[in-house]
């Protein structure tokens, strides 16, 4: 196998979060989130369900971007999705515009929300996903502008909001991991709030601060993203992403 | 069984201004846009929309027709972001409610069971609850004692959907993968309108798909309206795809003036017949 691309680390990164999660709806959004879900399944959380992205639930995992007809296990449509979201049986991976060191994010609007700078997408399923079944989050390209001190909007709700909220309302809440191209993030630290997992090889510390606003956990020995295994990058490169989508999502 | 076909134009006549109207669909997947250019092309104004919004809700707000609008994103799905409902948000244009996407199917099933409110857990501790400030909490009267978000029912007062096969009666047919929530807006509307990509007999109606496809009937429906390519240029599957070059063409109209202009004078200031004609022209 050839050198590990950054993307493949990132891969490997947003596989793990689904680690341990077993028959629950798994739902990436973007690209190497969906090759890393797909990963997943196809080698330590064989139980993961996904979908088509419309209404099926895949009964085989197919390499992305393929016209070949797929059999179903299953029938999700949005409104289905929507019950399955409050029931819990579910782990997304979301975008986020902006993100917090609580794990609050904006997909809404930036700047005041009464009339924006910028007109985002919208709440979307935020504000019920994060509140009722495990998130994590992606960022293709971590920057200041993302990883802010304060989000204008909060879509998907953070550490100390969901604290604010009592331990009752708050018992599904869970921000598992954030992922972006230059490390791992998680929140286990005392107050929760976001803290340096891993590195992914070639990026240093250094790096990584100057493109985060707010205080940042670092941990004395910053572990390095784990490498994947030869059989992970077979999978990847010849049979979930063939045509190698994935790498232009870091590009972008 | 009572005849309720009747024409786009019949539809806007029955509305009026600053009307709630709820539109079926979701992003740019089987929108009423026969209907919504309707609307855009008549005089009425200052309309409250509720949407799983795409190119209705932005076309509309483009053509000013919009007071305000109850949603939980906006988009065209191979274009993440609806342009003209941007410029519009970004212009202060518009009104904005602003629900996760669950509460707005809790808010249209409350009213569509007659229900003041129902309870979700979605919403809290998210900027929803500030950015709503009429939203209320209730606590659960059991052991429990949640406290729980109090969606308000959405009534609406008329809904627009539209479906693959429909009979004259108001029975619709959806055909494509997902039947998204249109049974909802009708159920939570004082008046139901649905046009169809083609009217057939009843006796038809199972020939084209399973009973299970039969969701919306005609309780829900007051007007049927037989609009071929009826949801162009978002996708009705199974009768065909997004026309994503005519998608591009309506969201360069949010860059520049004179190309709303024209798409307005090409597109929306025809009749429904007509629509089609260029369609199949271009």
């Amino acid at each position: 196998m050839s050198e590990v691309a950054r993307h493949e680390y990132c891969v490997v990164a947003l596989a793990d979060t689904f680690r341990g999660d077993g028959e629950v709806l798994a739902s990436p959004i973007g690209t190497l989130p969906a090759i890393a879900a797909r990963l997943a399944k196809l080698s330590f959380e064989p139980g993961l369900l996904l979908t088509d992205g419309i209404a099926t639930l895949l009964g085989e995992v197919p390499a992305l971007g393929s016209a070949d007809a797929i059999s179903a296990e299953g029938y999700m449509p949005y409104r289905r999705v929507f019950d399955v979201v409050w029931s819990g049986r579910r782990h997304v991976v979301m975008g986020a515009t902006q993100i917090d060191r609580y794990g609050n994010q904006n997909i809404s609007a930036l700047g005041d929300w009464q009339k924006p700078k910028t007109q985002l997408l919208g709440m979307r399923g935020a504000p019920g996903n994060t509140i009722h079944h495990p998130t994590s989050y992606f960022v293709p390209k971590h920057s200041r502008r993302v990883f802010v001190e304060k989000v204008d909007v909060v879509s998907g709700v953070g550490y100390d909001r969901a604290r604010a909220l009592g331990a009752r309302s708050s018992r599904f809440h869970e921000i598992r991991r954030v992922v972006s191209n230059l490390g791992v993030f998680d929140f286990e630290t005392a107050d929760k709030s976001m803290r340096l997992a891993s590195l992914h090889p070639g990026v240093t510390l250094e790096n990584l601060l100057e493109n985060t606003s707010f205080q940042l956990s670092v941990p004395a020995e910053v572990p390095v993203t784990r490498t994947p295994s030869t059989e992970e990058l077979r999978l990847i490169r010849e049979v979930i992403d063939p045509k190698g989508l994935g790498a232009r999502e870091l590009e972008g | 069984m009572l005849d309720k076909r009747m024409s786009e134009e019949d539809v806007v006549a029955e509305l009026r201004d600053g009307m709630t109207i709820g539109i079926g669909g979701w992003a740019s997947r089987r929108k009423p846009m026969s209907l919504v250019r309707a609307i855009a092309r008549s005089p009425l104004r200052g309309l409250t929309l509720v949407s799983y919004a795409g190119p209705d809700v932005g076309l509309l707000c483009a053509l000013g027709k919009v007071k305000r609008v109850v949603f939980g994103f906006a988009s065209l799905d191979s274009i993440p972001l609806e342009p003209q409902f941007r410029r519009a948000r970004q212009q202060g244009l518009i009104e904005a409610e602003e629900y996760d996407e669950g509460m707005l199917q809790w808010g249209l099933y409350a009213a569509a069971i007659r229900l003041p409110f129902l309870p979700t857990r979605a919403g809290l501790g998210s900027d929803v609850m500030k950015l709503n400030p009429g939203l209320r909490t209730v606590r659960s009267p059991y052991v429990d004692d949640e406290e729980l978000v109090a969606m308000p029912a959405i009534e609406l007062d008329a809904a627009l959907i539209h479906v693959n096969r429909a009979d004259q009666g108001g029975n619709g047919q959806i055909l494509g993968p997902d039947p998204f929530f249109d049974d909802l807006y009708c159920m939570a509307a004082k008046r139901r309108f649905m046009s169809c990509e083609r009217v057939v007999n009843t006796s038809d109606l199972t020939h084209e798909g399973p009973v299970t496809t039969l969701t919306i009937n005609r309780m829900m429906v007051d007007g049927v309206v037989a609009a071929p390519l009826g949801a162009h240029f978002t996708e009705c599957p199974p009768d065909y795809g997004r026309d994503e070059a005519f998608q591009r063409e309506y969201a360069a109209t949010a860059t520049d003036s004179a190309l709303l202009q024209q798409f307005v004078e090409r597109y929306v200031n025809t009749s429904h017949a007509e629509y089609r004609k260029a369609v199949q022209a271009r």
